[in-house]
């Protein structure tokens, strides 16, 4: 079976899940552009959206709609060449509105497990619960003749855990796509002892069809790039409840927040992201890497604290953003979550008194937006930390312990195998956090 | 061509702002004016000068593609709704693609021959921000045959003149075209930065030369032989201008000075079923350069400026060639070395041109004459180049499709 003939009969679990989603709208895409080709042209593809839920299946359909129409609107040069022989097809809304349908005649919106029985390829993406992929998996695989491949779009539980488990040997490996997968370039490719060659074969040319950009992890909970979060999160927090013993607990997550986001010129605050992520997918992330891990706990009681209060963060069907941590207008913070008082406090009561506490920037043209693009962004970051060393401000000093202890969990990903080398490191936090530089460097030392 | 029975002028011209990316008013999610306000605003814009709508015998319209951009047609009936002392007046409106404006100034220059009016209002407008780009060029591309339209490129018009551009560069060599296409994409902008209708008045780049060098070609994403700065803006403009007979400024009590007056025009059709015979050569403007300068009874030497129709910059490059400022393939040197600047031999496109100002397709006719009318009248604000008292002639040269309805007229300082 060659890499088309694969891709005739592929399944998404979870399709209506925020991972789900873009995984079946990227590989729509893939097999349209297959079905297309005029030696494919009386084959038929078929690609299920499996999810348990109705009313996110119909969420989904929508969501296609919308983003396949964009994808077609960019590249309408190159769809007026593949239907240069349909006559009837003469404007470039003809032809968009053609190629739209093609794509979502290519989905199969399903709820029972059953459709999943014809499938080649199945990508899983449903929730970050063992048990239920193991579930599942094996279920597939005991009814589905074909001999399947596995795609687990896990970002935490070891690869070789749910091919044990599940019966899978040597048909699976991971490919964690990062949030949302139709933006993010960044995929972790994970293989497990017993991973066929062919599959990998198969995994890099269906990551380079869909422009991705794939780092090798090894099957460690967690892999890389939630190796590093879950500790960079923690850090943040630690840190938060040692302030927070001199001072208002919104106070504090505001300056570490800050301090995470304009001090080490990162795309957003470390209480923003993991309210981006979901609270609770952090703490669930935080209890499936632990048991793996025996030199630390990676545990949080204010993330337990926050969820039994119902804080949860992540994000509507909408795509706009869920109050955690922060309450959220447009987008952009505008109150911190008071766990004693269960209410939010405006940040505009206290942001004047704790920038003043937290002192100036090294630079204030210095921000992750205005240098991502730019060419020479080493040089003024170089500056940059250089300056904040030498700052003997609150901020200075707490964002110089931050991107320290940054550096120690990105070369310690290393030292523990997880992954090969720094630079594979460097790589997760840059595609795939958007990271304007690696946690491994020399700014802080 | 005969000796014009009367005099013609034109005075009171106005233009809204060039609407479209480049503006800081602009914001593609955001709802913005619909025709009706264009139309309103620069009708009213020169009924201001000339004593108001009583003062008016007719109105005429040019206009491209308001029925798909904007749904509507029968724009004639618009013009009552500028003022309502223009109801019941008789009103016509113009089609020619991209040189429907100047088939407007057309229809009331002969109205004044005819001595059926003594003033018209003459409005110019096309709103093309309504879709996206994308399904823009699906509307653009009824300004060629449609037959072609299947196999043309998605960004047909582009296309088009990626085509000519390409068929330049073979002949004459890429780099040395593109030379000449920075300088008429430099100019466009720094002129359009004099002038605060143009869309690209706010551009703050401060090298456009390197920006155009890094912007190169790219035939996936667009086409093949020309970038987006080689392109006109998408635009949503209106102009308006007065044209009168020489009662006619008696009665809305305008001076001969400050109005310009009409010395002669060629308007030449090209058969739209065929494809040009030389992609180097715009042939019929080089006719209706020809034929417009010799009915005015002067040369293309004593022209102090001419708005061109650089809806591309290789149309600007073309231009040059088909007015006789340069033999063929001389036409990138000539721009290059500053000739067409605004302190050059032949100052062209003083407010940034198609590329700079905008081009509201229907509409841009009329702003051409408006620019002209104001650099002959010294009216041109910050953009106002010298107009030498010798040479006190201008000329616009209005294109719709490849070089298809082309109409060149012939200015003087009244």
């Amino acid at each position: 079976m060659n890499y088309e003939e694969r891709l005739q009969n592929v399944t998404v679990l979870g399709a209506a899940g925020k991972m789900g989603s873009g995984i079946l709208l990227l590989t729509a895409v893939e097999m349209a552009d297959i079905s297309l080709k005029p030696e494919n042209q009386t084959k038929t593809y078929v690609l299920n959206a499996m999810d348990v839920s109705h009313e996110g299946l119909a969420g989904l359909l929508k969501y296609l709609k919308v983003q396949v129409l964009k994808i077609a609107e960019k590249k309408t040069v190159l769809l007026r060449k593949i239907y240069a022989d349909r006559t009837d097809l003469i404007e470039n809304k003809d032809i968009i509105d053609q190629y739209v349908f093609d794509v979502i005649n290519i989905i199969r919106p399903v709820t029972k497990l059953e459709a999943t029985y014809d499938s080649n390829l199945i990508f899983e993406a449903v929730s970050e619960n063992k048990d239920l992929k193991v579930k599942l998996l094996s279920q597939i695989d005991s009814n589905n003749p074909n001999n399947p491949w596995y795609f687990t779009n896990t970002s935490s539980v070891p690869i070789n855990v749910v091919e044990k488990e599940a019966g899978l040997e040597g048909r699976i490996l991971g490919f964690h796509f990062y949030n949302p997968p139709a933006i993010q370039k960044l995929v972790e490719l994970i293989v497990t002892d017993k991973t066929k060659k062919e599959v990998v074969e198969f995994a890099k040319t269906y990551a380079k069809n869909l422009r991705k950009i794939i780092v090798p992890s090894n099957d460690f909970a967690g892999f890389i790039g939630n190796g590093h979060f879950m500790r960079d999160s923690l850090h943040a927090i630690t840190e938060t409840e040692a302030l927070a013993k001199d001072m208002p607990f919104v106070e504090a997550v505001y300056m570490v927040n800050k301090v995470a986001q304009e001090y080490l010129v990162r795309p957003m605050g470390i209480f923003q992201l993991i309210d981006y992520v979901g609270i609770d997918v952090v703490q669930f992330i935080m209890k499936v890497m632990n048991p793996f891990v025996t030199d630390e706990e990676l545990h949080s009681s204010l993330l337990d604290k926050m969820i039994e209060l119902g804080v949860k963060g992540g994000q509507k069907s909408d795509g706009s953003q869920k109050d955690g941590f922060m309450k959220y207008e447009k987008g952009q913070p505008v109150a911190i979550f008071d766990p004693d008082e269960k209410e939010y406090i405006p940040i505009s009561e206290f942001k004047d008194k704790c920038d003043k506490k937290l002192g100036p920037l090294p630079d204030s043209k210095i921000s992750w937006k205005s240098i991502i693009r730019r060419p020479d962004k080493e040089v003024l970051l170089k500056d940059f930390f250089k300056t904040m060393k030498t700052m003997q401000t609150f901020g200075a000093e707490l964002a110089v312990k931050y991107g320290k202890r940054s550096n120690e969990i990105g070369k310690k990903l290393v030292a523990d195998n997880v992954a090969n080398n720094e630079n594979d490191v460097n790589t997760v936090m840059l595609t795939g956090f958007f990271h304007a530089y690696g946690p491994v460097n020399t700014f802080f030392d | 061509m005969k000796k014009l029975r009367k005099k013609v002028y034109m005075t009171a011209g106005y233009n809204t702002i060039s609407l479209g990316t480049g503006r800081r008013e602009f914001h593609p999610k955001k709802p913005r004016p619909g025709i009706e306000h264009y139309i309103k605003e620069a009708g009213q814009g020169t009924l201001k000068q000339i004593g108001g709508a009583k003062n008016v015998d007719e109105g005429a319209i040019g206009n491209f593609m308001a029925p798909r951009f904007n749904r509507q047609g029968n724009l004639p009936g618009f013009i009552p709704m500028i003022d309502e002392e223009l109801q019941w007046k008789p009103c016509t409106s113009t089609e020619g693609a991209c040189g429907s404006g100047a088939l407007a100034l057309m229809s009331g220059i002969k109205s004044v021959l005819a001595e059926t009016a003594d003033v018209i209002l003459t409005v110019g407008v096309e709103v093309q921000n309504t879709m996206k780009a994308i399904y823009g060029a699906d509307v653009l591309a009824g300004a060629g045959w449609y037959q072609k339209r299947k196999n043309g490129h998605a960004y047909f018009f582009p296309g088009q003149f990626s085509d000519r551009a390409g068929a330049y560069y073979e002949k004459y060599g890429m780099e040395y075209t593109r030379k000449g296409f920075r300088r008429w994409f430099r100019n466009a902008i720094e002129n359009a930065r004099l002038c605060p209708t143009a869309q690209e008045y706010e551009n703050k780049v401060k090298d456009l030369d390197a920006l155009y060098d890094k912007m190169k070609p790219n035939g996936k994403a667009f086409v093949d032989n020309l970038s987006v700065l080689d392109c006109s803006k998408v635009s949503d403009a209106a102009s308006a201008i007065a044209i009168v007979s020489e009662e006619g400024l008696k009665r809305i009590g305008i001076p001969k000075e400050e109005a310009v007056e009409i010395l002669g025009w060629a308007q030449v059709e090209r058969n739209i079923t065929n494809d040009p015979s030389d992609l180097t050569e715009l042939t019929t403007i080089k006719k209706a350069a020809k034929e417009a300068i010799e009915s005015a009874n002067i040369t293309i030497h004593d022209l102090a400026t001419i708005e061109t129709h650089d809806c591309f910059s290789i149309a600007g490059i073309l231009a040059t060639e088909a007015f006789g400022f340069a033999e063929p393939g001389k036409g990138a040197q000539f721009v290059a070395d500053g000739n067409t600047d605004r302190d050059g031999i032949i100052p062209m496109n003083t407010t940034g041109g198609l590329i700079g100002w905008g081009h509201p397709t229907g509409g841009t006719g009329v702003h051409q004459a408006v620019t002209i009318w104001e650099q002959l009248t010294g009216k041109a604000g910050k953009a106002q180049i010298e107009i030498p008292e010798d040479r006190p002639y201008g000329m616009t040269v209005n294109m719709g499709g490849d070089d298809v309805t082309v109409v060149a007229i012939i200015y003087k300082r009244g």
